[in-house]
């Protein structure tokens, strides 16, 4: 029978080894289940995790897709080490994603240069102030921010689809439920000629600096760590509960916010349903894969972006189901989390021998 | 004693890592014997115990139990086997009842046990509520539980971890009693302690430990208690702090009419405490745990904060605080030690220096937001070596500190804030004696330097040798202010239960 011993510190060693180790069983098993399919795994796997490196079209198709999970997982690492569970990025993406759309939407004709950056400011304040209804719900009556962020996603894609199918319906769009084609200073400045990478991945990279100081720097970050870390000895040094509740929220959302009007300003174009893609949810995968650190998101949305990427080629090259590539970024967090049972403890396999007597 | 003995260890050691907590421990426990093992916090008796009841195994050395040589491997074995043990740190699933937590261990229904339960209780008054929660239990109501669950098994020894120190004096004399009628039926006991006149009054043997090592074993009755400290300590017993006349200057504390309804169904309502501490004394608030202190200790330390309205029912400082919370009564210079050391007085799995911020931070370690590392270092630093903490480093996380050195560490860290107004919470509770005078002569000394002190404390020993003044807080409701001088154990004994002060009120 195995034992968990707690160490004395958590292994740095094994914290490393942990995301390498989770990566190769996850190659394993899923090499099992593609040959279960009776689908190709050396061609799959090849797809998944080669392919998206072999072109540059397909490598800036993953730091495109990297941008907004390393936006948005670094918003809720902070929220998660606080223990404020903010799982409803996905709705606070679609808000930022519809009030950046607002401008020119109603401003069709505008040519300002400051046409984007207020869209990227009025799309971050959406996702926060849509986190903070949350927020309030949780300070004033205790409600779980779990519960309400995600129903409150639920929310959002229907304001989206009202808004799509009804006031925001573009007249020339044959029917179709999306807005009117957004014009040229409404979309991101391209950060790498002749692909579609934007500075949206800029923002992510701004954002891991932002969260890097914030929780290894500041003090703000240290009550946060506390407050989630041991709630009563927050409570005896005087630090606020409700306040970490609402700087989690509200930089989650602000995160998330702005990733959705990085979307419909750059690789989409336009408000359309498409937006909901699920980055808000899979950034918390990212997140967790990352150990809620800063530096570790980098890497996990990358990889992340890299398996989505790949997903897509497989789905291709080897036929894959589409619900093969969400088993694949399932089996990741799952072979991680258990992983990191190594990071806290040692296992021991303990002696059956018994001389005693019953 | 004649034939083998009930428990015989030989040569057993064992260590963590490069930590020798047992070094070739031998130990004898004869049948009908109350056997005492005594040694500071840190000496090894936990470990040792650990051991016996089949939580660690030895890395060598033999262990015989009725003259046959046993492995236990777990702590079941060792139930089955017959040794029965009730843990300084208690091992009780908090969201579970007092009558579930028991059914877990002991077989029976929960109807049957819950009336065993108040048979027990009301036989060694170890009153429980059978059907309470166990989180809504207090550190003593705890142990009481601890108690009779190990009772309830029927055990042919017991082992028992500093088992006094919740107890009131009277209590402590009936459990006495309870354990010599037990060792009188056949059932040994073996008493974990650092209270010499304890282990005097009522043990046949003991064995002491220092640093991993038997130092001695000597028959307690005959032996002093400055010779028992002396092998327990390698050592003179550090002398008492010296208790020169208060000279009390204006009131720092003061609390008037304090009435409090909690919102735990298993918590207990204060009513009418009024109270006043004036700078330059040490006053003191006795009784059982479970009487009200930790909603006063919450009340108290602005964790929980009352309404606008009373915010003058406490002054601190000269100023109504009732409506403050917890970080803006210590701006005004007010420090609080809690009664739990681990996730509220420090934060486990932080290093030191992490947790020398979490109330120094106003101390210069922050500057525009930003924490300075070398500065919280610094701070952390100087209260590990101004206060004997052992530890390795600062870096050390808090949880893999003794409770004695952390509770050094978290007094060191609010003394060091040169607060004007001390709170202490069971400042010695489970700490060694070498640290629990440490700690007393630290006290002594910040109340000599002018600041006010209110210690709440089970240890009526400790009350009397260091504060000026008492008060008995008993089911919500505070005696009033006690001279020490002039006042007897038995009549704080009085208040503690109830028995005195019924005429105030009539």
């Amino acid at each position: 029978m195995p034992e968990f011993v707690p160490r004395e510190h958590a292994s740095v060693r094994a914290s490393v080894l942990a995301p390498f180790l989770a990566l190769a069983l996850t190659v394993v098993v899923s090499l099992v289940l593609f040959a279960l399919l009776g689908k190709p795994s050396g061609a799959a796997l090849h797809a998944l995790f080669i392919e998206p490196f072999l072109s540059w079209y397909s490598f800036s198709e993953v730091l495109l897709k990297t941008g907004p999970l390393l936006l948005i997982a670094q918003g809720l690492a902070i929220g998660f080490r606080a223990k404020v569970f903010n799982i409803g990025a996905e709705g606070q993406l679609i808000l930022g994603a519809i009030c950046a759309s607002a401008l020119p939407v109603y401003l069709p004709t505008s040519t300002s240069p400051w046409l984007w950056p207020a869209m990227m400011v009025l799309g971050a304040l959406g996702g926060a102030l849509w986190a903070s209804i949350a927020a309030l719900w949780r300070t004033w009556l205790n409600a779980s921010e779990i519960l309400v962020t995600l129903m409150l996603s639920l929310v959002a894609s229907q304001l989206l689809n009202y808004l799509l199918l009804g006031p925001w319906k573009d007249p020339a769009g044959f029917n179709f439920p999306q807005s009117v084609m957004f014009q040229y200073e409404a979309m991101l400045p391209t950060l790498l000629p002749g692909t579609r990478v934007n500075v949206s991945l800029l923002f992510g990279l701004a954002a891991t600096l932002a969260a890097w100081v914030l929780m290894q720097l500041s003090f703000l970050g240290y009550q946060l760590v506390v407050g989630g870390l041991a709630p009563r000895a927050a409570s005896y040094a005087g630090f606020r509960g409700g306040r970490a509740v609402w700087v989690s929220l509200l930089l989650g959302g602000l995160a998330a916010g702005l990733a959705g009007a990085a979307e419909v300003a750059g690789p989409i174009g336009q408000l359309q349903r498409s937006v909901a893609s699920g980055y808000g949810f899979t950034a918390i995968t990212v997140a967790y894969l990352g150990g809620l650190r800063p530096l570790g998101i980098v890497l996990s949305s990358f990889l992340m972006a890299v398996i989505t990427i790949g997903g897509d080629s497989a789905m291709v090259t080897a036929d894959l189901p589409v619900a093969a590539v969400r088993v694949v970024q399932g089996l990741l967090l799952i072979f991680y989390l258990a992983a990191l049972v190594g990071v806290r403890y040692r296992i021991v396999w303990s002696r059956i021998a018994t001389q005693a007597t019953s | 004693m004649s034939g083998a003995a009930l428990l015989r260890l030989q040569g057993v050691s064992k260590s963590y890592g490069s930590v020798h907590a047992n070094r070739a421990i031998d130990l004898d426990v004869s049948h009908q014997s109350i056997h005492a093992v005594l040694g500071e916090n840190g000496a090894g008796k936990s470990t040792l115990m650990k051991l016996i009841y089949g939580v660690e195994r030895p890395d060598v050395g033999k262990i015989e139990w009725q003259g046959r040589e046993v492995r236990p491997t777990s702590s079941a074995e060792a139930r089955r086997l017959g040794i029965g043990m009730v843990f300084q740190h208690f091992s009780l699933f908090e969201t579970l009842t007092v009558a579930e937590n028991i059914s877990l261990l002991v077989p029976g229904t929960k109807a049957a046990l819950a009336a065993r339960v108040r048979d027990l209780g009301a036989t060694f008054e170890l009153e429980v509520d059978p059907n309470a929660h166990v989180h809504s239990l207090s550190v003593g109501e705890r142990q009481r539980v601890e108690i009779l669950r190990c009772l309830l098994l029927d055990p042919k020894l017991i082992i028992l971890d500093e088992p006094t120190s919740v107890l009131p004096p009277q209590s402590v004399q009936r459990l006495f009693g309870t354990l010599r009628l037990l060792r009188d039926r056949g059932v040994s006991i073996l008493f974990i302690s650092h209270k010499l006149e304890e282990i005097r009054a009522l043990c046949d043997t003991a064995t002491i430990l220092q640093a991993g090592r038997v130092t001695g074993r000597v028959d307690p009755r005959q032996a002093s208690s400055r010779d028992l400290a002396t092998l327990m300590i390698g050592r003179e017993m550090p002398p008492p702090p010296l208790h020169a006349k208060a000279k009390p200057g204006p009131k720092v504390l003061e609390v008037a009419g304090l009435d409090h309804a909690t919102d735990d169904p298993f918590g207990v309502s204060l009513s009418g405490i009024s109270l006043d501490v004036r700078a330059g004394e040490i006053v003191g608030i006795a009784g059982i745990s479970g009487n009200g202190q930790k909603e006063l200790a919450e009340i108290l330390s602005g964790e929980v904060a009352l309404l606008s309205a009373q915010r003058d029912v406490i002054r601190m400082m000269d100023r109504p605080v009732g409506h403050l919370g917890a970080a803006a009564r210590r701006r005004l210079g007010f420090a609080f030690v809690p009664e739990e050391r681990m996730g509220r007085g420090a934060v486990p799995e932080m290093p030191l220096t992490d947790n020398a911020l979490l109330t120094a931070h106003d101390r210069g370690l922050v500057r525009r937001g930003l924490v300075r590392r070398q500065h919280k270092a610094a701070f952390a630093q100087a209260c590990v070596e101004e206060f004997d903490v052992r530890t390795p480093s600062v870096q050390a996380e808090a949880g893999a500190l003794s409770g004695g050195n952390l509770q050094k560490f978290i007094i060191g860290r609010e003394i060091m804030l040169e607060p004007k107004l001390l709170f202490v919470a069971q400042p010695t509770w489970g700490v060694d004696i070498g640290a629990a005078t440490a700690i007393r002569r630290r006290l002594v000394a910040l109340r000599d330097s002018g600041a006010a002190i209110l210690m709440i404390s089970e240890e009526i020993e400790e009350l009397f040798e260091i504060c000026d003044r008492l008060y008995v807080l008993h089911k919500g409701r505070l005696s009033p202010s006690l001279r020490v001088q002039g006042t007897t154990v038995e009549q704080v004994g009085e208040w503690m239960t109830g028995a005195a002060g019924e005429p105030a009120h009539a």
